[in-house]
């Protein structure tokens, strides 16, 4: 096929993907109460139990709203991820996915397409909290805001192929709650976002050490310090490469003898 | 535009769901496969489409088999499935411009032909309407635009009529066969409403994913001289069902 169709069909993914975001407007206003809810509410209880030191990329003391900030827009990009991984189960069981799978472009390419539509639109919604956090006197410097950018779509991108990933090992929509307990709050509450990691290993040294390997606490040290204007090597190599090894899984997934040996099941 | 099936078979674990099927498409005509539940027809269009992987045998298209040629057979492919493939939140154009975007046809281009195929279907002022405010005939000429819209050779229609009053499913058929004769496009018609073929259309004829029939709809029943395609249907694999609906 033409080049031009692969840029026509990546338009077209995108846009379906955007009009569905705007049909379903209560995810994007739960999008955004989630992280607010952590950042008004458990915060105000939070900053009074736990004292955060100077850690970079902080250069004085901070207070937990600002510290949580990160790890709360890499929340938004994790439910946003897991979300799409649901929808894409969602069209495989109502049929639509098979609108999808007709195509005759490359199958890798429509995922990527898909994974790239995932992560613009989450984007949309960090920065949307970011600008509500704004409002409560949380407020990243400005020039943050624009090194950010390739943190979260790096972020984005990681947690989108995750989420396909799931998608193509989930069959039914029932299985999905099981989504929520083993792989959203593990990945959440084991990581940086809401202490930071020397805190933990005060009271656990193996669950400090869990977080330490856990993906997601590295995207969020990715975006700490990118919101910064700081680069984190580690980080930025760990989120890449869990987004790489996640992207290559979830294609495989998508092979077609997955789908000829799901049915056999 | 000729697409052949060659000793195809396939397997659900130990279950033979197909067993060594083979047959022609007639060009330009409505092929219909009459078969009953679970005959093995929505496996085939599984295997026709490539959701499902070959396990043994070879489709053709033009005689290029499609293990080596995938993409040139989803070109010229399309495909109305049993169960709606609509995005029910979006409308009649969105629908048609995601299906046109994923075969490679701007907006430009979907909105020239869309124009085109819904007033044939009759539905030219649906084009902004949502898909949850169609009813079920309407949801299907929806279907068949869609699978029209990037301009395939061959048409696949699997049971596409199921659910849908008689009016709506004459209608259907009507509009199906004026393609053929038009457009001289191929269509393989799955159903098991024997009401739904006519004497002179090739018939396949697919029971417990074997295929027992593959002949015009009057030579079947001469063969067998069966009263109608009904009684010839009965004769072939034993079952005594309803005559118009098997």
């Amino acid at each position: 096929m033409h080049l031009n169709a692969y840029f026509i069909a990546f338009k077209g993914i995108l846009k379906r993907e955007f009009l569905r975001f705007i049909h379903q407007r209560t995810r994007f206003l739960s999008a955004l109460v989630r992280p607010l809810l952590w950042l008004v509410v458990f915060a105000a209880g939070f900053r009074a139990a736990l004292g955060v030191s100077i850690i970079p990329p902080y250069e004085t003391y901070i207070t937990y709203e600002t510290y949580i900030l990160p790890g709360l827009c890499c929340m938004i990009l994790l439910f946003n991820g897991m979300q799409s991984s649901l929808s894409m189960v969602y069209d495989r069981e109502m049929g639509s996915m098979k609108v999808l799978l007709m195509s005759p472009l490359p199958r890798a390419w429509l995922l990527f397409c898909k994974l790239i539509a995932i992560a613009l639109l989450s984007l949309a919604q960090v920065y949307a909290f970011i600008g509500l956090g704004w409002l409560v006197d949380v407020e990243p410097p400005l020039i943050g805001l624009v090194t950010v950018l390739p943190a979260l779509l790096l972020t984005a991108l990681m947690l989108g192929a995750i989420g396909l990933f799931l998608s193509s090992r989930i069959r039914q929509l029932e299985n999905f709650a099981g989504v929520m307990n083993f792989v959203i709050f593990p990945m959440f509450f084991m990581s940086s976002a809401l202490y930071p990691l020397w805190k933990m290993r005060e009271s656990s040294e193996w669950l400090y050490w869990v977080c330490s390997v856990n993906p997601f606490t590295h995207a969020v040290e990715l975006v700490r310090f990118a919101l910064y204007a700081e680069f984190n090597a580690t980080a930025c190599l760990v989120t890449a490469g869990t987004a790489l090894v996640f992207t290559v899984l979830a294609l495989m997934g998508f092979k077609t003898e997955q789908v000829a040996k799901s049915k056999a099941r | 535009m000729s697409l052949s099936v060659h000793q195809l078979s396939f397997r659900y674990g130990r279950r033979q769901a197909l067993d060594n099927i083979n047959f022609n498409l007639q060009e330009g005509q409505l092929n219909a496969l009459l078969g009953p539940n679970g005959a093995g027809k929505s496996t085939l269009y599984a295997l026709l489409t490539q959701l499902y992987s070959l396990q043994d045998g070879e489709i053709r298209l033009d005689g290029q088999t499609v293990r080596q040629h995938s993409r040139l057979l989803k070109q010229k492919l399309g495909v109305v499935f049993q169960q709606s493939t609509l995005d029910p939140d979006l409308s009649v154009l969105q629908n048609l411009e995601y299906h046109g975007a994923l075969h490679g046809l701007s907006s430009r281009q979907v909105r020239q032909q869309a124009d085109e195929l819904l007033a044939e279907m009759g539905l030219a002022d649906r084009l902004k309407d949502s898909i949850r405010s169609l009813n079920g005939g309407h949801r299907r000429r929806v279907e068949i635009a869609r699978a029209l819209l990037h301009q395939p050779s061959i048409l696949l229609l699997d049971e596409a009529t199921v659910g849908l009053d008689t009016a709506a499913r004459q209608a259907i058929n009507r509009h199906v066969r004026q393609l053929c004769q038009a457009q001289s496009l191929t269509v393989l018609w799955a159903t098991h409403l024997i009401e739904e073929i006519q004497p002179q259309d090739p018939v396949l004829v697919l029971h417990q994913g074997r295929l027992l029939a593959d002949d015009s709809a009057e030579s079947i029943c001469m063969q067998h001289n069966a009263t109608d395609l009904s009684d010839a249907f009965e004769q072939l694999t034993g079952l005594k069902d309803s005559p118009a609906c098997i």
